[in-house]
């Protein structure tokens, strides 16, 4: 490759990824614009579709019957995803290494029933039975692990068994009752339901949190620009997390007019937030992004592969676990069918419509987010109207499939655009 | 062509033997390769080009023989030890990742970080060091594996060899499956790790791409040294007649017989003697 002869020397003037002439790059905050939507074009969806798709929803339910949007409502709404949304983080975990986890349901289920007994039958302080009931589902996740790496059994037939082995577990951990009850006074259920975070300091969180992400992504900037690399534009850093700022100023604004942001939200929150670093941000993050994308190329790397398997297992039986806390938490109880019926399923659709590929190695831990806003929403809705679970369940399958037909479309763009 | 430097072997094999139960693969094999010389290491199906690549790579361990890397003793007993003592080897499937990439690939395994996480900016810098050393065709190194062609990945899976500092890289038919232009792009790459002072061992079954790059030949055939040619005092006639183990073969007569007809249209007979071969 040569560069033009030029009077000065080029590669002082132009930042290093920048010198291919066959480079189309946008500059500025008009080619941000330009390249985003070339990006869409080309396949690229990232989650576009679920945001239009949220919008859609929360329209047609809001002319249906108002009452949808009201604050109160809402503030609901946000209590209702957390406990399958925070399932949903472990399950896009799994679904990142190309693998599946059927027992998310079950193994909520069990962690319920081990905190409800823990608590209320023995009489253990909150935080040892909600240690033990995590501990158990890491257990769970470790043994999953430990066959899969042993065995090559295909994680769809260990998870099956396992979905059925645990929920023996928890009949069996359940005992006669079948239902425990936790006192609406206890801490767990407090914390759940009860505690909200104050006005004031759900603003200076935001403000905070949009600080720091501009003067991270800045800094960033200066240090490409340092290193003779082209950097994103201030203007644009600006304008794209001043408008997320934006989004998350109303959202606070709107719940707030009701009880406002529960501190079981913003655990979530800060859950996905923290997976999404981990992700995409250090380095067992991208191992695990390259045995989803090529197993045999991140064993050759040197990435010890059967670790990555084992931790991710791990991890998403862990936040199967939480999420039966938190279920139990919110509910006040649990019975022989917590973490039975849909959970399992609305935990990988919520995955899935969140935009996180069911064939490894694309997808981020905000799908888990987006994707049971999406379910909820839709759970919430025909609730509002009156509708019996049969519509929901008819409802979200459409809606799942939906998601996976535009899955499988924007790949096959990408393919043809290049960008698989 | 360039002359072969007088330099010591950077990697020498004398008397190396394999055995696979009743199959003698190698049989007193002797293989050295000098810095910033190409070697082609050329061979029939079932020669043991795979098993002395193998073992050159660490993945069998020979039987027999010694084994010098860089004027010292050594045994090359796993991958990683080949990789430490600065053997990198490019496998025919290169091995990336198509979801993630240039940079990430690169880095695979040996990624950069900075207070635990991933110092982006570090190894993006180094990658263009590293691809602008190779004079390498990539329009952006923030573009997934899957957009780029067969040549660029090629180029990423040698570049990616490349950052362990080897002294010796050793391409597994890097131009099988590529196109003209992308076949001449990873010839040029693999002069200019020769011009790096590199030892290359190219393993090939392409004779014009042996031709055009290597300055030495060896010859495998069923398991034994067949003949060590150098490029510049030979023709691809002598070779393919060392590979197939005679000087009458079936490709020589082909040849012979077209030579005989005067034809105009055949004017590159020898390349077309080359391709019936393959």
């Amino acid at each position: 490759m040569s560069t033009p002869p030029t009077t000065t020397d080029p590669t002082m003037a132009i930042p290093a990824d920048r010198q291919d002439e066959r480079f189309l790059a946008d500059e500025g905050l008009a080619g941000w614009v330009k390249g985003s939507i070339s990006r869409l074009r080309s396949g690229d969806l990232g989650s576009l579709p679920v945001v239009i798709g949220l919008i859609l929803i929360w329209g047609v339910f809001f002319v249906l019957n108002d009452a949808f949007l009201s604050s109160r409502n809402l503030v609901n709404l946000t209590l209702q995803m957390v406990p399958t949304g925070t399932i949903a983080i472990g399950v896009v975990l799994v679904l990142l290494l190309g693998e599946i986890d059927l027992s998310v349901g079950s193994v909520s289920g069990l962690s319920g029933a081990v905190l409800a007994v823990g608590f209320v039958n023995h009489g253990w302080t909150s935080g040892m039975a909600v240690g033990l009931a995590l501990l158990v589902g890491v257990a769970i996740g470790v043994i999953y692990g430990l066959l899969f790496n042993r065995y090559g059994v295909p994680s769809f037939v260990i998870t099956l068994a396992g979905l059925l082995a645990v929920l023996g577990l928890q009949i069996k951990v359940l005992g006669k009752d079948g239902t425990i009850n936790l006192a609406f006074t206890s801490d767990i259920v407090q914390f759940a339901s009860q505690k909200f975070v104050p006005d004031a300091v759900a603003y200076a969180l935001v403000l905070l949190a949009v600080g720091a992400a501009i003067l991270a992504k800045l800094a960033q900037g200066r240090r490409r620009a340092a290193a003779g690399l082209s950097a994103v534009p201030p203007s644009v850093v600006l304008v794209r997390t001043g408008l997320l700022g934006l989004i998350l100023l109303l959202a606070v604004y709107i719940l707030g007019r009701d009880r406002g942001v529960s501190y079981m939200v913003l655990t979530f929150i800060a859950l996905v937030v923290l997976t999404d670093l981990l992700v995409r941000r250090t380095r067992w993050g991208r191992s695990v992004m390259a045995v989803g994308g090529n197993v045999e190329a991140a064993r050759r790397a040197g990435i010890n592969v059967k670790r990555i398997y084992l931790t991710v297992f791990a991890l998403s039986s862990f936040f199967a676990a939480l999420g039966g806390i938190f279920a139990a938490a919110r509910l006040a109880s649990v019975s022989q069918s917590s973490g039975g019926a849909d959970t399992n399923l609305n935990a990988i659709a919520a995955a899935v419509i969140g935009g996180t590929s069911l064939f490894g190695g694309r997808g981020s831990a905000y799908s888990a987010l987006l994707g049971i806003l999406v379910i909820q929403s839709i759970s919430n809705g025909l609730g509002l109207l009156s509708l019996d679970t049969s519509y929901r369940f008819m409802v979200t399958g459409g809606v799942l499939l939906l998601a996976v037909i535009i899955d499988s479309l924007s790949r096959r763009s990408r393919a043809a655009h290049g960008r698989a | 062509m360039t002359t072969t430097s007088p330099a010591q072997p950077v990697l020498s094999m004398t008397g190396i033997s394999k055995r696979f139960g009743a199959v003698q693969a190698l049989k007193d094999i002797d293989f050295d390769v000098r810095p910033g010389e190409v070697v082609a290491l050329v061979g029939d199906n079932g020669a043991g080009k795979s098993t002395l690549v193998k073992a050159i790579a660490g993945v069998y361990q020979p039987d027999e023989g010694h084994v010098t890397f860089d004027g010292a003793n050594v045994t090359i007993s796993s991958p990683a030890e080949a990789q430490r003592l600065g053997i990198a080897t490019v496998f025919q499937d290169l091995a990336l990742c198509d979801n993630l990439d240039v940079v990430a690939n690169l880095f695979l395994g040996s990624e950069v970080t900075s207070t635990g996480m991933l110092d982006e900016v570090a190894m993006e810098k180094e990658s263009w060091r590293l691809l602008r050393e190779l004079s390498a065709k990539i329009p952006s190194v923030r573009i997934p594996i899957a957009s780029l062609s067969g040549g660029q990945r090629q180029t990423v899976a040698i570049a990616r060899s490349l950052l362990g500092r080897p002294k010796v890289v050793m391409l597994d038919e890097p131009t099988a499956a590529l196109g003209v232009a992308q076949t001449a792009e990873v010839l040029n790459l693999v002069e200019r790790l020769r011009e790096n002072g590199l030892g290359v061992i190219l393993i090939s079954h392409n004779m014009s791409d042996v031709m055009a790059v290597a300055d030495r030949v060896v010859v495998l055939r069923l398991g034994r040294n067949n003949g060590e040619f150098r490029v510049a005092e030979t023709t691809s006639q002598e070779i393919i007649a060392a590979i197939t183990g005679a000087t009458t073969n079936a490709v020589s007569e082909r040849a012979a017989r077209r030579d005989a007809v005067p034809a105009a249209h055949l004017t590159d007979d020898q390349d077309h003697a080359t391709q019936e071969h393959q």
